[in-house]
């Protein structure tokens, strides 16, 4: 078998007598676009955590092209995954070229080369916000701090891209915008993006693979969306009865809270 | 593609096209372009600083013409570069500019720049619009050394004004300890060491208090001049261990500014991009807390200009700090330097200490500015 691109083995991870995650354990092998999906407090966001290297693992061990997350140095990490938490406007005093031009850190000299703002510009256009440029990030709605944040993910140019809900505040045309974007760059580039996503129906569309957490921090399975999004997967890891329709050749989720839906054609 | 054939054929298309640019970035974005704009924005920050280091050189030679012995801005230029230069001066102009005045402009233009800067940094690394160097305690510190020095003669370093100065320094230094200790033990958010910091700060105030409370009027009255701040400091060497503190703190600031600006992004962000949050913080605290001790143990406490010097600078420069530590750095010189010309011209006869006039002067500006700023910096 090959270098996996991410190797995570027999993870566990908790915080005091809590236990977050429970025995962890996957690979992906092939640059794609990969979701990861479960409900709310079920440890999406402490397994990517663990995955970038921020937080140490109970037991168990991730590794980054077959090399341990945590034996990379940070500035070599940075060079291969780009993480792009929620990012919390609070104390960004910056404005948006600013802190886009951050994420090029670890390229970057002490001057800013025309490079550094052609690709940051590029980024921002990107991400459909080039206007926003000398605007302070502060000022942002919470949608046009995502983008900032993807744009600062992608002028980081790392070969994994790993996003905490990167779509959560967006309307429906930038989620598919955002989605459809990662997706094509994915298959161009041979970039791989795993993403936390609420979004069912977003991710069994974009997605290569998706990865489904179910509680107590277990790993349900993994696998192509048509395979791995079904109603039984739904029932028993979001206890929410549904209906799955095949929408161009990939299943749409249609959620019965109130009984099946009533069709109008 | 199979995956999005949901999408219509042109938003599809506007996708691919979108990627493409993206792929091309180097390419497709016209760079010249977008340096000649960058440059024009880098621009009007570099104006700022210049303008600051051209306000602080002219109040300065200002400042020197104030006193009884009458002498004018150009001459006291002449005198301070016929001095430095070796050639032939005036005895008296010499006595009066080099020995007298000049001491305490440059104790200004220093503690200034020093403070200011300090007063930048801490607020990055603490991501805090209040902190200043109050807020970490290391001034309620150094207080307590200097009161302790001044009422009881109790110094690490013997009696007398250098005992003073070195007890200051070392008390100062004990709330940036308390800080790592406190830190190390829970994880170093910027909350916890600011809440560790105000807890310092408490606790050296009432030890301060209640020095003062036990001894006599005079004492009383000498550890209360320390307190309000001065440009008086005894002599070139202490100038010259200040300017050492300064200029050293200010090199290894500089060279981790852009550090400094990724800790905006979050400390989870940071450690993405390359960059150990939690040690760069210490670090910067450690190196800030030098800063401040070497100012502070020789002019005293002088407020307000390491809290809002970094403000004023921010809503002209920007927040990235690569150009808002010298832009505040030089602004607090002139400040400095101004609320020194103020004190001594306006309050002729009972000259007040510059740390007064700083904040009636730097308050109101203050005010000013953020009742008409536009933007939201913070």
């Amino acid at each position: 078998m090959g270098e996996s691109i991410i190797d995570v083995e027999g993870l566990s991870f908790g915080y005091d007598e809590r236990t977050i995650l429970h025995d962890i354990t996957f690979r992906i092998d092939e640059p794609g676009f990969y979701c990861i999906i479960g409900p709310n407090g079920v440890g999406k966001s402490t397994l990517i955590k663990c995955i970038t290297g921020h937080i140490k693992p109970g037991s168990g061990k991730v590794s980054i092209y077959g090399r341990d997350v945590r034996d990379y140095r940070l500035d070599e990490l940075a060079k291969v995954v780009g993480y792009v938490p929620v990012m919390n406007a609070d104390f960004n005093v910056l404005t948006v070229l600013d802190t886009v031009l951050i994420g090029r850190y670890s390229h970057q000299k002490w001057r800013t080369t025309p490079e550094d703002l052609a690709i940051a510009h590029g980024a921002l256009e990107s991400m459909e916000i080039g206007d926003l440029a000398m605007r302070y990030f502060s000022e942002l709605s919470a949608g046009q701090r995502q983008k900032v944040s993807l744009a600062r993910g992608l002028v980081q140019e790392p070969r994994i891209l790993i996003l905490d809900e990167p779509t959560s505040n967006l309307d429906v045309r930038h989620q598919m915008y955002v989605s459809a974007f990662l997706k094509t760059l994915c298959e161009k580039t041979g970039m791989t993006v795993l993403m936390i996503s609420h979004d069912l129906n977003l991710a069994a569309k974009f997605s290569d693979e998706v990865l489904v957490m179910a509680p107590p921090g277990k790993l349900y399975g993994i696998g192509p969306p048509g395979q791995i999004v079904t109603e039984r997967m739904i029932e028993e890891v979001y206890e929410v009865p549904c209906e799955i329709i095949d929408d161009h050749g990939s299943p749409h989720v249609i959620l019965q809270l109130r009984g099946p839906p009533h069709r109008t054609s | 593609m199979a995956s999005i054939e949901c999408m219509t054929s042109k938003a599809m298309a506007d996708i691919e096209a979108s990627v493409d640019r993206w792929i091309s970035r180097r390419e497709s974005v016209d760079a010249d372009q977008k340096m000649a704009e960058y440059s024009r924005y880098i621009g009007r920050k570099v104006l700022f600083i210049l303008a600051c280091i051209v306000a602080a050189f002219f109040a300065a030679g200002y400042d020197l013409t104030i006193g009884p012995y009458d002498i004018s801005i150009w001459e006291t230029y002449e005198v301070i570069w016929n001095h430095i230069m070796g050639l032939p001066l005036d005895y008296r102009d010499d006595l009066v500019i080099w020995t007298m005045r000049l001491p305490r402009i440059v104790t200004g233009v220093i503690a200034g720049f020093g403070l200011a800067i300090a007063g930048v940094v801490m607020q990055t690394i603490l991501r805090n619009p209040l902190a200043d160097p109050y807020t970490t305690g290391v001034s309620s510190g150094a207080s307590f050394g200097a009161s302790l020095a001044i009422g009881f003669g109790l110094s690490v370093a013997g009696a007398g004004g250098l005992g003073i100065v070195v007890n200051a320094f070392f008390f100062s230094l004990i709330p940036m300890a308390v800080i790592v200790f406190v830190s190390k033990m829970r994880g170093a958010s910027p909350a916890t060491m600011v809440m560790a910091g105000i807890a310092v700060m408490y606790i050296f105030n009432a030890m301060t208090t209640m020095i003062k409370l036990w001894v006599d009027a005079d004492t009383l009255a000498n550890i209360f001049a320390w307190s309000v701040g001065t440009l008086d400091v005894k002599g070139w060497d202490h100038i010259a261990t200040m300017f050492a503190f300064t200029l050293a703190s200010g090199i290894v600031l500089m060279v981790m500014s852009r550090r400094l600006n990724v800790l905006s992004t979050g400390d989870e962000s940071a450690r993405s991009i390359g960059i150990n949050a939690n040690r760069l913080r210490i670090f910067s605290l450690f190196v800030v807390s030098m800063l401040t001790a070497g100012i502070v143990s020789f002019t005293g406490l002088i407020g307000f200009v390491g809290l809002v010097c970094p403000h004023i600078a921010r809503m002209i420069v920007g927040s990235d700090v690569k150009y808002l530590l010298p832009a505040s750095g030089f602004f607090g010189s002139a400040l400095l330097i101004v609320a020194d010309i103020v004190g001594r011209s306006v309050f002729e006869g009972s000259a007040l200490q510059v740390g007064v006039v700083t904040a009636f002067i730097g308050g109101p500006m203050f005010l000013w500015l953020i009742i008409r700023q536009k933007k939201e910096s913070w």
